[in-house]
């Protein structure tokens, strides 16, 4: 290792001030830092020791908490490849499921190409231009991006999402930790209001025909790729038994790539809750009043379909559960007081309902809900603060 | 006796405690008085190379409050006046006598009547300067009345010295100094909860508590929060426990006496035990054969959380109580230590899988676990990310990330509003070292504490 080293700083000597490739300086240090941990000292004052936990810590646990959520989504794009396209009518077998996560990770993998590309690619010349250390803030955006998109989004509107929010959410605030909306939901945004054809329907969320010239199969006849929100939203009334409670909760039904399966979910949530990384009391105060306000809904509410729809439903169908999980809790863009939090969750849980039954024109709230969370976030905290420094001028 | 109980904190297990013995110290021939330990002060010299001093003669004083000597603390003759850029004095070098001869202050301290008294004789002592006071964190200022006199008897900081043994049978300096010092203000002293502390609990004239949790349990802040919250535009006055007894010896002797116990600890020093010094004195005369060699050290004066960077030819600083010695750990090269596992380092929260075989009953097992400590950021500096993260170590009545980030604007009325006038840089000093993004906490506090008495005095 100690060779590896010495031949790496070498090269290293290249990017540095003066050197050949001066101007890739940042580039170099990424990887740098990636490969070493620096071994740069506390400065004369001020604490002398650190805690060996850092940002790149924490960004990779939240990479890793959302991996059963991605290999989930692509087994369930090739999945409903196979169902849509008629070819599991004579039940699975071995082969299919191979088939199916093949087809899969071929139609997830350049959603994530692109989005690393121009995403990373412009943190890139960003932080060479600031001449700063590049964050690993893009890491968990660009990893979450692909996740709650369709799987038919063309890559090209991808491209200028991705390219959207990171300049335009995140690069012109400051970077990462200074921007005030989750950089993956403004893409998603983005596309949602900029190209709607592509991300509301019945044919965005199943891939009928070729990945990259494999398997073309056409649909079967009576085949209807909607989600089950969408349905809703048109009027028709959704199956509430048993056997759909369960198919919402293991997630092989349409819907974006990585949103539908609540066991990975359910893993990514234990993972970060147990790091302490992401926030429980944000996933509980959503989860908790999306129920109740549903709940509600179901009792006094107007005479639709979705109003109709059960509160736990509501619960394990579309991205609320995503959402709360691994989008609200960013902690950038989340309520940053404890106490703040809570509000921020319960006002997250109760608009994405609202959204849902009272709006026939978007059958999924949460985007909107939490972006409507990150912009009233600073006021929550504001108000939360408030208090502390009435309490302090009460004194005298 | 009042109680407080803090839930927030923590306490690092790093090894190497002084053990509660005295080294013998060789005394130098020069002692080298350095300005730049009392902070915030202009000095102004009373001396010139060739005078004769004695212990407790006045060096030089501070250009703002003329009244505020800063006395020697050992007789003999200024041998040197060493200037640097633009004539900054960088130190007065005394060629020190054999056997120190001390000013008579010639005083009683029952006549102490009148607390202006008091304050004129600790001016005059060079004593005044181990008064520190908040708002602002820095010497007392001589033209403010203090509503309130915090001491702290004990410090809970990783390996700190045992204030206990230190000061066994000086309580009755102690006692001389509170009952002096009551007459300026209340005077509030806190016990480590739990501890015998037979001679503090015995302490009259002044309000007793009991503080019980982990670091920073032992900071005077922290207890000004709990026990008497600050008003606004109050001044509140916090003395180090050693340094009461320095005040307290002179009061009862009439002689200013400045000789204190230091302890030396740290995994990477030797002799780690206690040793009598004067500030003057060069550290190396306890560091200098006492810590390893074979790997690059960092050398503390104070402890790993709040103490600075020093070398050998630094001299002792009136305030330090402790020396610290830990690995620099510049040597270490570590291969992916953002993702892999890290079982030699200590992780607050729960980002390592080491910290699963921290549990309670693998320790019962095999007792407690060794870590590594070095000085290495392990990471890079980054934008505050993480949120909650500083509270859980902060345990005052003050949001301190919003406090943070109202002193990098440096908007005055804003960190006002949030607690700065109670806060000195010595209580961010945990959220500096569980910071996930390496933000340096404590030179925010102190720039923008420093900033704010400059714009409000």
């Amino acid at each position: 290792m100690e060779k590896f080293y010495n031949l790496w700083k070498k090269f290293g000597k290249n990017f540095e001030q003066g050197g050949k490739l001066e101007n890739l300086s940042s580039f170099y240090d990424a990887f740098d830092t990636f490969l070493f941990t620096p071994n740069t000292t506390a400065k004369k004052t001020g604490s002398q020791i650190h805690d060996g936990s850092d940002s790149k810590r924490t960004m990779i646990l939240v990479v890793l908490a959302l991996v059963p959520c991605a290999l989930f989504g692509m087994f369930n794009v090739g999945y409903q490849h196979l169902l849509a396209t008629g070819q599991l009518a004579a039940g699975i077998t071995a082969c299919l499921w191979w088939k199916a996560l093949g087809f899969g990770i071929l139609a997830v993998l350049p959603l994530y190409l692109v989005s690393y590309i121009v995403g990373l690619g412009i943190e890139f010349i960003v932080a060479q231009m600031k001449h700063e250390e590049v964050a690993e803030g893009y890491l968990v955006t660009g990893f979450i991006l692909p996740l709650i998109l369709p799987i038919n989004t063309p890559l090209w509107q991808v491209a200028i999402a991705t390219a959207f929010a990171v300049i335009f959410a995140k690069e012109v605030f400051g970077g990462t930790g200074y921007n005030i909306f989750n950089v993956a939901l403004i893409a998603r945004a983005f596309l949602f209001f900029a190209y709607p054809s592509s991300m509301t329907g019945d044919s965005v969320f199943v891939r009928i025909g070729s990945t990259w010239g494999w398997d073309g199969a056409q649909a079967v006849d009576g085949f209807s790729g909607a989600t089950t929100l969408t349905q809703l939203s048109t009027g028709i009334a959704a199956q509430t038994d048993c056997a759909s409670i369960w198919a919402s909760i293991n997630g092989l039904m349409p819907g974006c790539v990585g949103e539908t399966c609540v066991w990975a979910i359910l893993l990514g949530a234990i993972l970060l809750i147990a790091t302490g990384v992401a926030s429980w009391k944000v996933m509980v105060s959503i989860i908790a009043t999306a129920g109740i306000t549903a709940y509600l809904f179901n009792a006094f509410g107007p005479d639709t379909a979705i109003a109709h729809f059960p509160w736990y439903m509501q619960l394990l169908n579309g991205g609320l559960l995503f959402g709360a999980v691994f989008m609200a809790t960013d902690p950038v863009t989340s309520a940053r007081t404890e106490c703040g939090k809570w509000i921020y969750g319960v006002l997250i849980g109760f608009i994405v309902i609202v959204v849902r039954v009272l709006n026939p024109g978007f059958p999924e709230g949460m985007m909107l809900a939490i972006l409507l969370g990150n912009a009233f976030a600073p006021l929550i905290d504001w108000c939360v603060i408030r208090k502390n420094i009435k309490k302090r001028l009460k004194r005298a | 006796m009042q109680q407080i109980i803090l839930k927030r904190g923590l306490d690092l297990p790093i090894d190497g405690k002084a053990e509660c013995t005295l080294g013998s110290v060789n005394r130098p021939d020069i002692f080298r008085i350095v300005p730049d330990h009392y902070a915030g002060i202009t000095p102004k010299l009373d001396v010139k190379v060739g005078d004769k001093v004695k212990a407790g003669s006045p060096l030089f004083h501070d250009k703002t409050f003329a009244q505020m000597l800063f006395t020697s603390p050992v007789s003999g003759e200024v041998a040197e006046i060493v200037r640097g850029d633009r004539r900054k004095i960088l130190s007065i070098n005394i060629k020190a006598d054999a056997k120190i001869e001390y000013i008579d202050f010639k005083f009683k301290v029952e006549s102490l009547k009148l607390k202006e008294d008091v304050r004129d004789l600790l001016l005059q002592s060079g004593l005044w300067p181990l008064i520190k006071q908040r708002p602002y964190a820095c010497i007392a200022l001589p033209n403010k009345e203090p509503q309130a006199i915090f001491i702290s008897t004990f410090c809970s900081a990783p390996l700190a010295p045992d204030f206990e043994w230190v000061l066994k049978g000086q309580g009755s300096m102690l006692q001389t100094a509170i009952s002096a010092l009551s007459q300026i203000a209340t005077v509030y002293v806190g016990i480590k909860a739990g501890a015998a502390a037979t001679e503090f609990r015995a302490l009259k004239d002044c309000v007793l508590y009991e503080v019980a949790g982990a670091h920073p349990a032992g900071n005077v802040g922290v207890q000004i929060n709990h026990i008497r919250p600050m008003r606004q535009g109050e001044t509140i006055w916090t003395i180090g426990i050693q340094d009461l007894a320095l005040i307290g010896k002179f009061l009862a002797t009439g002689k200013v006496d400045m000789q204190k116990k230091v302890a030396l600890a740290g995994p990477m020093a030797y002799g780690r035990q206690y040793y009598n010094v004067l500030p003057g004195m060069p550290v190396s005369a306890i560091l200098k054969a006492n810590f390893h060699r074979e790997a690059p050290c960092r050398m503390i004066a104070g402890n790993v959380l709040d103490g600075k960077q020093i070398d050998l030819d630094n001299i002792i600083n009136p305030y330090n109580n402790l020396y610290t010695v830990i690995a620099e750990g510049s040597d270490k090269h570590e291969f992916m230590g953002w993702m892999l596992p890290r079982l030699r380092d200590f992780h607050f929260g729960n980002t390592d899988p080491g910290k699963m075989l921290d549990c309670k009953c693998l320790r019962w097992l095999f007792g407690p676990r060794q870590y590594q400590w070095d000085a290495r950021l392990k990471g890079g500096r980054r934008a505050i990310i993480v949120s909650g993260e500083y509270d859980k170590v902060f345990p005052m009545d003050i949001y301190p990330e919003q406090l943070i980030k109202a002193m990098i604007a440096l908007n005055l009325d804003k960190m006002i509003e949030l607690g700065a006038s109670e806060v000195a840089p010595e209580d961010f000093a945990l959220c500096e070292y569980v910071c996930t993004s390496k933000m340096p906490l404590q030179a925010i506090v102190r720039e923008a504490l420093d900033y704010m008495r400059k714009e409000i005095e």
